[in-house]
């Protein structure tokens, strides 16, 4: 990333987006931390725990949009990835554990040793350290996505049938993780951590240092989105979307363009499920599920596909209703809300709530410059009469 | 080794026995045709005599069931995808006019240019003044220059044809491929566009495909009928349409 390629990107939208998440992730841990608790202005840490997997889903929410905004790749099975990088970071965090487990067996994680484990499976080696399980937070759901996108491209897989095998893909590996011979807990998953580079993760202040860097994350994933899309790049993948077999006459190697982004966004999916682990303190199978990954494309098409600020709104916005709306009377509906919500938005809203927003402000601002046009031509028009007299 | 060595051909494009067939369809059949360097050739002929398929098959849309297809004399574009092909330097303007609507007519044009289409390249592109100056003559000679900030969804069906072309310019193939240029245009735009088209021949080979006989008589160029997926007739355009045969099937009495 150049500083040419950051200044292109940066229009008033994404500037006002970025101040904003900016000042939440420096002013919600300060006021967690340094006003007394239950202070008017204090955030409680429920709060900034909640509002960091907020976070985390519009990371998730970002990186479908990229792909689904920008190349019209409807990947349903975004969720896996999501779910890899958070396994990732749970295995650092049950290494993490050591003698304090249940068992106290210094290298094996509890569930291995109920399990009668005799030692270490050689694909938890590494996970001790954190550098090690930061990389593979990348490198795991980007090697998926890279071998899965090259099948898939390669064999110009697309639309509908694309986003079935992402389906089967996140629900085969569902599958697989609930295994307990697998190595990764079974249906318990990973939980019960103690500490994330030497701090408690329970803390308060660890809670409000991984809020602020799930922020600065979002901000990054933000600022690199942006610069994929304001370059030429964005231009062919938004050919690619609208015209396929065109790009393909103009000479772009269109597999090679999805499997950049694909692989791109597999990778920031990572990073957002490596930060949402310690901030809910488990992750299992169930994270896996096909439903999550369809709810997610659900965030993006009601903050509005192809904006990036839309899906990041979209991801808190629809994830706010559902914490308000699951913990009443009202749960039980909850589902049905969602799917009302996705239908509504498809017909009323089909640009989601970014995008109409956008085409008003649009509209205005073009009404407002033939108004000023029409009041000048107006004045002449007064002007030649009197001319005349 | 001088290179006529090791060209089988001096055709541009050469053709020779290809057949293709869908189902048992026998959409292309021994059909054989040669395009010399800097030559414009009218491909007419009924609907389903095999215009369309014979460009999916140049371009490499539709591989052939047996037959040749060489290009410059030296590549044999059947082994080729479509993305090579274009690399080559083989352009192509659909039936349809197919520009990128959510993008603006400028961007339509940088898209098509012949620079580099790498991943990386396009990722830490820079614009250069050459490519701008390209886009702007381009912009002039498909007079698009007033709309080049438009969405190219916005334009007419005229100025979309007339962008899509624009775009085949800016990628500056060896070989255009024109299908159905002036369909759905007003006789002026037609009129301009054979201008257009012959102006363009002046630096390029071209091979257009078009229903309109007034418009092919104005271009004045060798004629190919085709019918049934084979050349039915080929000459002057005088030949052909008093060709008996071309007359009994495509033009009729």
């Amino acid at each position: 990333m150049t500083p040419h390629m950051l200044t292109r990107s940066l229009d008033r939208g994404a500037t006002i987006f970025l101040a904003i998440v900016a000042a939440c992730g420096i002013l919600i841990p300060l006021s967690n931390l340094l006003l007394p608790a239950g202070s008017f202005l204090q955030v409680p840490t429920y709060l900034v725990a909640l509002w960091g997997k907020y976070v985390c889903y519009a990371i998730l929410a970002l990186s479908i949009d990229l792909i689904w905004g920008y190349c019209g790749i409807l990947s349903l099975g975004h969720g896996a990835f999501f779910a890899l990088g958070g396994y990732a970071m749970g295995m650092y965090l049950m290494r993490q554990i050591g003698t304090r487990g249940v068992y106290g067996n210094p290298i094996l994680p509890d569930f291995m040793v109920f399990l009668n484990y005799s030692k270490l499976p050689w694909y938890w080696h590494g996970f001790d350290m954190f550098w090690f399980a930061a990389l593979m937070v990348l490198f795991v759901p980007g090697l998926l996505a890279f071998c899965f996108g090259w099948l898939a491209f390669r064999s110009r897989v697309t639309g509908v049938y694309l986003s079935i095998i992402t389906q089967a893909m996140t629900y085969a590996l569902l599958l697989a993780f609930f295994r307990n011979d697998f190595g990764f807990g079974g249906n318990n998953g990973l939980t019960d951590f103690k500490d994330i580079l030497g701090f408690n993760v329970q803390a308060e202040g660890t809670r409000a240092a991984l809020f602020a860097l799930s922020c600065l994350a979002l901000i990054l994933s933000f600022l690199i989105c942006r610069s994929v899309v304001s370059s030429k790049l964005g231009k062919v993948l938004i050919a690619i979307r609208d015209a396929e077999s065109r790009s393909r006459f103009l000479g772009y190697r269109v597999e090679s363009y999805k499997l950049f982004v694909f692989t791109l966004s597999a990778c920031m999916a990572g990073v957002a499920g490596a930060l949402y682990v310690p901030q809910v303190g488990i992750i299992n199978p169930s994270e896996f599920a096909p439903g999550n990954s369809i709810e997610a494309v659900i965030w993006v098409a009601v903050g509005g596909r192809g904006t990036l600020v839309g899906a990041a709104l979209g991801a808190v916005v629809v994830n706010y209703a559902k914490t308000f709306f699951t913990s009443g009377m009202l749960a039980p509906y909850w589902l049905f809300m969602l799917g009302a919500l996705f239908i509504l938005v498809t017909l009323l809203l089909p640009k989601g709530i970014v995008g109409t927003f956008n085409a008003w402000w649009d509209q205005a601002k073009e009404k407002r410059a033939a108004a000023t046009s029409a009041s000048a031509a107006a004045e002449d028009g007064v002007t030649e009469p009197k001319m005349a007299e | 080794m001088n290179v006529m060595d090791t060209r089988a051909t001096s055709a541009m494009l050469y053709l020779d026995g290809v057949h293709v067939s869908f189902d048992g369809f026998h959409a292309i059949n021994n059909l054989s045709l040669a395009l010399e360097p800097g030559e414009m050739r009218a491909i007419i002929g009924p609907n389903g005599a095999g215009k369309t398929t014979m460009m999916d098959i140049i371009t490499g849309k539709t591989k052939p069931d047996e037959g040749t297809v060489l290009f410059d004399g030296v590549t044999d574009l059947t082994r080729l995808d479509e993305t090579r092909i274009a690399e080559l330097g083989i352009g192509r303007k659909f039936q349809k006019p197919t520009v990128f609507e959510s993008q603006t007519v400028q961007d339509n044009l940088l898209l098509a240019l012949n620079v580099d289409h790498s991943v990386k390249g396009t990722l830490f592109w820079r614009g250069s003044r050459a490519e701008s100056e390209r886009i702007d003559k381009v912009l002039e000679t498909i007079r698009l220059t007033d709309a080049r900030n438009r969405l190219a969804g916005s334009l007419s069906h005229g100025q979309k044809q007339w962008l899509e072309i624009g775009m085949l310019l800016a990628q500056d193939p060896k070989l255009l491929l024109v299908d159905e240029p002036v369909a759905g245009m007003t006789d002026v735009e037609t009129h301009l566009t054979a201008e257009l088209l012959k102006e363009i021949n002046k630096t390029h080979t071209v091979m257009v495909v078009e229903h309109d006989m007034t418009f092919v008589r104005e271009l004045g160029v060798k004629v190919t009928c085709l019918h049934e997926g084979t050349v039915l007739a080929e000459g002057t355009i005088d030949q052909v349409s008093s060709n008996e045969r071309v007359i009994e099937v495509y033009l009729g009495r």
